[in-house]
């Protein structure tokens, strides 16, 4: 595979929220705004490229035996670092992801990649396939909250960090507060997965189609 | 003793773990198609979360004499992936039935976040826990995940015969029929137990 494919790999084909169904937990919870999910999205994919290129050229000493303990170690560190610098540089967003950023260290994403990839491939490779997981997972985020926030909070885009009002799209009386609760995540979630599902079944049929219309 | 009683029935009604805070989904959607398995999961992860909780809180207090509070996020996994390897190793050697049955769901618990949530939950100062409460928020937390993985596998046994829709089959509907759990646990946010004890 080229580097090229490594990095769309994990936005499209292998998409971790839609293709893969990893990393549920950040997911669900924070996708209530989109401002949350991109401080997120940003902070899963600076730890998944970085514990990725470390893994990678540590991949030849690492024992066997204890590697799980080592990639843990590894992604602990990196997950500190996001963790104090968005205290120090973004309180608000740090405040509403709360648990959740120390919590990216068990997300599955990211011991899934080191294990699955970043202890076989070379470091360039690995270098491009955090990015794109990482930007999957940040997109993911993105369409998943960009249903959420306008439905269940009226507006669009807050982000008071940055003293963006946003947009107000709803009006009052007219909001499904549902939305951003608990409910609204899995539901939003559960009917997006099956339209993704619907439309891959489509492109695989219609690709079939043209190959056999081609012979 | 109220207010282990108030923190329990928070931690396994009004804010679940899994189905108001979303800690633990991947063993949640992962493990519950069969009732068998899920309710070894559910007990597995109420002994882990227990213990984790409170190991943990002494292990904080031992890092804030130190002054390396910042190292909390590291020191918490490490611990509680040793405490699964050590869950793992004493009930090979003293309960081979229950090992048996939980076996291949015992490691998979080191990276529940339910685990490192409810570690780190216990030491946030706005809470300001004691080491007995944290202890009860920890085991009361594992409740609260048997109860919700528990409720979960016996629809998605009954959904097995359901006709559905080719895109709706696997994570789809059992993601709908979550967020209909949590609907249903909503209903326990405006329930008032302090009025009820009268308090």
């Amino acid at each position: 595979m080229k580097r090229w494919q490594v990095f769309t790999n994990g936005i499209f084909r292998e998409n971790p929220i839609f293709r893969l169904v990893l990393g549920m937990c950040p997911t669900l919870a924070i996708s209530t705004a989109v401002a949350n999910a991109l401080g997120m999205g940003l902070a899963a994919t600076f730890v998944l490229v970085c514990s990725n290129v470390i893994i990678s050229l540590l991949r030849n000493v690492i024992p066997d035996e204890v590697r799980i303990p080592c990639y843990i170690v590894v992604v602990a560190t990196f997950v500190t670092i996001v963790d104090k610098v968005m205290a120090a540089s973004a309180p608000g967003l740090h405040k509403v992801l709360g648990i959740f950023i120390p919590l990216i260290v068990v997300n599955c994403i990211i011991l899934g990649r080191a294990e699955a990839f970043a202890s076989k491939n070379s470091v360039g490779r690995s270098f491009m396939d955090g990015l794109g997981m990482g930007l999957g997972f940040t997109l993911g985020l993105l369409l998943l909250s960009a249903i959420r926030e306008p439905l269940g909070e009226g507006t669009f885009l807050v982000a008071k960090d940055f003293g963006f009002p946003g947009l107000g799209l709803i009006s009052e009386g007219n909001r499904a507060k549902i939305f951003v609760m608990a409910p609204g995540a899995f539901i939003t979630l559960g009917l997006l997965l099956a339209g993704i599902n619907k439309l891959a079944a489509k492109l695989t049929a219609a690709r079939a189609h043209t190959k056999k219309g081609g012979e | 003793m109220t207010d282990l009683l108030l923190i329990s029935f928070g931690a396994i009604f009004i804010n679940n773990f899994v189905l108001a805070r979303f800690l633990g989904i991947c063993p949640f959607l992962g493990v519950s198609k069969k009732l068998e398995t899920a309710v070894g999961m559910g007990l597995a992860v109420t002994f882990v979360m227990t213990m984790a909780s409170a190991i943990t809180y002494g292990v904080y207090k031992l890092l804030v004499l130190f002054d390396l509070e910042y190292l909390d996020t590291i020191t918490f996994i490490l611990v509680i992936a040793v405490l699964v390897q050590f869950v793992e190793m004493i009930l090979r050697k003293y309960s081979p039935g229950l090992y048996q049955a939980l076996g291949i769901y015992l490691p998979l618990i080191t990276t529940n976040c339910a685990v490192l949530g409810v570690a780190i939950i216990n030491i946030d100062p706005s809470e300001g826990y004691s080491f007995i409460q944290a202890t009860v928020n920890g085991f009361s937390g594992g409740v609260g995940f048997t109860l919700a993985i528990i409720l979960f596998a016996g629809l998605r046994e009954r959904l097995e015969f359901a006709p559905l829709p080719k895109a709706m089959e696997g994570f789809p509907i059992a993601l709908i029929l979550a967020g209909l759990i949590s609907i249903a646990f909503l209903g326990f946010s405006g329930f008032r137990l302090q009025a009820l004890l009268g308090l």
